[in-house]
């Protein structure tokens, strides 16, 4: 990754981008000076192809195609450790979640695709039960995501001790939960 | 001081040893606790992940609710639970633009007032209280204990507010309250991978494990944790952390509640520790507990 391109001159960013990523996570982005932290920390950095400092770096360059194709956000496990500990008390977890939202948006969810699949069967699920119905969850994450088997082998043992039911929870609120859904989404449309 | 519970979902299937040992502890302890009626899920990572409204007007929901109770505040056993509902109070104080949308995504007032308390902390304050003495029935001297506090319960402190983020103390008070030892070992505030265990599953086999390799090598017998989630990733995901790893480690996994109950004098059955993937009972006899 460089801030350059292959011709060697530096590659020009969205300057609305820093703006509306700070604007969505509430948080500081461009007080970040890179000290590195975040990445030294983060329990999941091994598996991300670029660091959360460097996310960061880009999102102050405006360099948004960079940033949006990367897993980095995906990977993240939200454990707070690099906020917790970021001198500069950004909100990293919060950039984390801005970050997915945008890319789920321009459809940059494709690297890795199982986590968007997840959340959105997650919310979809509480919208259908209004309490997490977690037989649905797996069965309904299996069918997207083409992991069929995942987790199969636990069902006979959390069956046999009560861990897993196959019955949805019964909720009255459930009703609630699908009304709060719909507000939601009104209210970030307008 | 009375409470408004939030169980919360894992409580109702793969936590439900923790919804049991939870209700056994608080009733000898006489903490007065009472379902919230229709409560609804808090939304957990992938609220926040998909929307910051939403990851806020969910947690509001059940607040709301509580605050029709009458209650002095609630009280989530799961660590995840307790975070959503937390950062929901503290988002809503944060922000008037934000309150405002919550507000009317609900369809009804909230000031985001209602004070959120973890099952620890409510054990806490009745060990100060000293609601235990006189209660202790099983001896368990020489029942070494790793507290694992996992990431939401002390993370971010500005917002959960615990002792010490990088080496919190309450879970270790518990332990050491109930007559068993603490050990010292350094995983106690890293990530288990969390809901990576559902779509990453290799770093979560990579991560749990590297606790359970410390926890193995600072003589713990047993664990002790107060999330779900971090129950099943080193409880029932055990197995394949072996595979994963090529350790064998058969650690147990109780929840402080269950140590707890074990402490008052409650059978094994009655806390739910048959419930667990990795047996307790052969490693309880091992450091001399009578179970």
């Amino acid at each position: 990754m460089s801030d350059y391109d292959e011709a060697g001159s530096q590659k020009t960013g969205d300057p609305d981008f820093l703006d509306g990523i700070e604007s969505m996570s509430g948080t500081s982005v461009r007080t970040c000076y890179q000290c590195g932290k975040c990445s030294a920390g983060c329990p999941v950095a091994y598996a991300m192809d670029l660091l959360p400092s460097q996310v960061m770096r880009l999102c102050q360059l405006g360099l948004k195609e960079e940033v949006l194709s990367s897993s980095t956000f995906w990977v993240c496990a939200s454990c707070e450790t690099c906020a917790t500990r970021c001198p500069r008390e950004i909100e990293i977890v919060s950039v984390m979640d801005a970050l997915r939202q945008w890319a789920t948006r321009e459809g940059f969810v494709d690297r890795p695709r199982e986590v968007p699949i997840f959340v959105s069967t997650f919310i979809k699920n509480l919208g259908w039960f209004g309490r997490l119905y977690e037989a649905a969850l797996v069965g309904v994450y299996n069918l997207r995501s083409g992991h069929l088997a995942k987790d199969m082998d636990k069902a006979p043992e959390m069956l046999l001790k009560g861990k897993i039911s196959i019955w949805p929870p019964k909720v009255r609120g459930r009703g609630e939960v699908r009304n709060i859904i719909k507000r939601v989404r009104e209210i970030e449309k307008e | 001081m009375k409470y408004a519970f939030y169980p919360g979902c894992s409580l109702d299937s793969s936590a439900r040893e923790y919804r049991e040992s939870t209700e056994i502890v608080a009733g000898d302890l006489g903490i007065e606790m009472e379902e919230i009626p229709e409560w609804i899920c808090c939304g957990s990572t992938p609220a926040h992940m998909a929307s910051k409204l939403l990851s806020v007007t969910l947690p509001a929901y059940n607040l709301v609710r509580a605050r029709a109770m009458g209650v002095d505040g609630v009280v989530a056993p799961c660590a995840s639970c307790y975070s959503r509902l937390k950062t929901a109070n503290y988002r809503i104080a944060q922000s008037d633009d934000l309150k405002d949308k919550v507000e009317r995504a609900l369809g009804e007032p909230y000031e985001g007032d209602v004070p959120v308390y973890h099952v620890l902390e409510v054990l806490a304050m009745a060990l100060d209280e000293g609601r235990l003495e006189g209660k202790l029935q099983t001896n368990l001297a020489g029942l070494k204990v790793a507290g694992y506090y996992g990431c939401l319960l002390v993370r971010p402190p500005e917002i959960t507010g615990f002792d010490d983020a990088e080496d919190p103390q309450f879970l270790d008070r518990v332990t050491r309250a109930i007559g068993a030892e603490p050990v010292e070992w350094r995983h106690k505030v890293e990530c288990c991978g969390a809901a990576l265990a559902f779509t990453q599953t290799d770093v979560v086999l990579k991560l749990s494990g590297e606790i359970l390799e410390d926890a193995q090598y600072s003589g713990a017998h047993v664990i002790s944790v107060a999330c779900p989630l971090c129950h099943s990733n080193l409880d029932l995901r055990q197995r394949d952390i072996e595979k994963y790893t090529g350790i064998n480690l058969e650690i147990p996994v109780l929840y402080v509640t269950e140590l707890l109950g074990l402490a008052l004098g409650h059978s094994a059955g009655e806390l739910g520790l048959k419930k667990h993937s990795i047996n307790p009972i052969p490693a309880l006899k091992r450091a001399g507990v009578k179970v």
